[in-house]
């Protein structure tokens, strides 16, 4: 049986826990049979972390973040995640592609999750307002996602979440549609953002430049089934400038590290399609 | 080499073209022009005798009978009921219709429960069923609005049902994610998500509602456009026929017009694509 249970502060062993993952397996019912999907993951995710999970596609690192997400379930194993102070969500998610309403405007877009928690108009108009603001959007509020660039709504996107407070942001690939010029951008608007509240990010990415540019930490998972390879510390200080960055050496040489450690898991990943496809 | 000389003047005469009425009112006056047209050629065919008057009048003669009936206030006495009648058969089978038809969408228990008695009555012809609601009914109003109703209820839910499954999955996750309740998911996600293939919905079952309120107003009514049609076969007057004829298919170009419109405006993130 999962065990599923929201701790307030006080009761976690370790205040500064914020998420706390303990053999945590999810195994999908096929036609072919169970598909483990993951494999005994443990984790400690620390308060304000920008924790990133990087993988080879398949590896299940979408599946635990829909997991936390309360999308899907768990099959076995705990997941423990601090309770938000009151009135605030535990998380809010972006999603990986196009996610927004296309019947909605940017505003109503953005204003989602508020609107959905019947928050005062006030509060709405001054937040919303407020990460519009802060991601270039204000002059097209009235627009719809159609009428946006790829990039412009998926800026949006991560508007709907901020503008929501919630304790946990989850991240699915946010990026990984957009083009090298877009995604660098974003990648320097989102870690402003985040510098002003510093909320508990949980980001998946399959770029290994990504994981290095924002996060704190860094695991990386192996091939099917998902499991927890290596944890990887990054030292670089905050407020980070992504152009600056990527110009010092040791950042370099942590993406080489971190790819030695993924090369191996890309490669197995490969050969299960392949054996797959045949 | 002569290219290079014919190609500039090609370039202005396009341009010069795409100055014209563009290609929305070009359709628009399409709706005018082509029913314009055919009335046309058949003035012309009555005229010279190619076909015959008693049963094709001549437009202008149609024409002449319905200035006398909306002179007397006969036309508009009529129309007005069948009016009435669609206006509450729409209403009573149509939200029914469309809350259903949604619902259904949402959620699959529902779905598999209601669909098959669904596709089991939505081919009976719904004329076939109108001794039976006049039996039930009786010879007043609701029997005509019970008719319409169930004629637009099955094009409405399905339409409705349809357009909640073609909502792309993802939005269902992020309503989900932000806290909507079932009824925000039902509101925010579900409805506006149908509300194009609704809308076709609603256009076939305002059209299929013109057709029955016809029919049932042939029996047993003693006012209404299909009243006045039956009323003309009885006394020979084949032009009151026509005269009923062209107005339900004015009221039906303006009911497809008017809905363009709405829909123009409920659904502004589909027009302007």
């Amino acid at each position: 049986m999962s065990t599923s249970t929201l701790t307030s502060a006080q009761d976690a062993s370790d205040a500064n826990v914020k998420i706390r993952i303990r053999d945590l397996t999810k195994v999908f019912q096929t036609k072919s049979g169970p598909f483990v999907a993951l494999d005994t993951i443990n984790l400690d995710i620390p308060t304000g972390c920008f924790f990133m999970i990087v993988g080879p596609s398949g590896c299940g690192k979408t599946t635990l973040l829909r997991i936390l997400a309360g999308l899907e379930d768990h099959s076995t194993g705990s997941l423990e995640i601090t309770a938000p102070a009151a009135g605030r969500p535990s998380n809010s998610m972006v999603f990986q592609g196009d996610s927004l309403f296309p019947w909605m405007t940017v505003w109503e877009n953005a204003a989602y999750g508020l609107t959905m928690r019947g928050r005062p108009k006030s509060e709405i108009k001054e937040v919303v307002g407020h990460y519009l603001a802060r991601t270039g959007l204000s002059r097209f509020h009235d627009s719809y996602p159609h009428q946006l660039s790829g990039g412009m709504r998926q800026r949006v996107s991560i508007a709907r979440a901020f503008a929501n407070d919630p304790d946990i942001l989850l991240m699915d690939e946010p990026f990984s549609a957009l083009d090298e010029q877009n995604k660098v951008l974003l990648q320097e608007e989102l870690l402003r953002i985040w510098e002003e509240t510093r909320k508990t990010v949980m980001f998946i990415t399959h770029s290994v430049d990504e994981a290095v540019t924002l996060g704190d930490r860094i695991m990386i998972m192996t091939a099917h089934p998902g499991r927890a390879k290596v944890m990887v510390d990054v030292p670089f200080e905050r407020p980070r400038r992504v152009l600056e960055l990527r110009a010092q050496p040791e950042y370099g040489e942590l993406v080489y590290n971190i790819w030695g450690h993924l090369r191996d898991e890309v490669q197995r990943a490969r050969a299960q399609d392949e054996g797959r496809a045949s | 080499m002569t290219n290079a000389v014919e190609n500039p003047v090609k370039t202005q005469a396009f341009i010069k073209r795409r100055r014209g009425l563009s290609r929305d009112s070009v359709e628009r006056l399409m709706n005018i022009v082509s029913p314009v047209g055919l009335l046309l050629i058949w003035e012309v065919c009555a005229r010279t005798g190619i076909i015959d008057v008693r049963f094709f009048p001549a437009p202008s003669k149609v024409f002449q009978v319905m200035y006398s009936l909306i002179e007397n206030g006969q036309l508009v006495k009529h129309s007005w009921s069948s009016l009435q009648r669609l206006w509450w058969g729409i209403l009573f089978g149509g939200i029914p219709a469309l809350i259903l038809g949604v619902a259904m969408g949402m959620y699959r228990g529902l779905r598999v429960v209601v669909e098959p008695v669904i596709a089991a009555t939505y081919p009976i012809p719904k004329s076939a069923i109108l001794p039976l609601i006049l039996l039930i009914f009786g010879l007043g109003e609701a029997s005509k609005i019970v008719m319409v109703a169930t004629g637009v209820f099955y094009p409405i839910l399905i339409n409705a049902m349809a357009g909640v499954l073609e909502i792309n999955k993802i939005y269902f996750d992020v309503s989900r994610n932000f806290g909507a309740s079932r009824w925000q998911v039902f509101r925010t996600v579900a409805l506006p998500g149908a509300l194009p293939l609704i809308m076709t919905g609603v256009k076939l079952g305002v059209g299929l509602g013109l057709v029955l309120i016809s029919i049932a107003e042939m029996v047993g009514a003693k006012s209404g456009l299909g009243y006045m049609i039956w009323n003309a076969w009885e006394i020979l007057s084949v032009e009151t026929m026509y005269v009923g004829l062209i107005t339900i298919a004015v009221l039906g170009l303006l009911f497809t017009l008017a809905l363009n419109e709405i829909e123009r405006l409920i659904v502004p993130w589909k027009s302007s694509r």
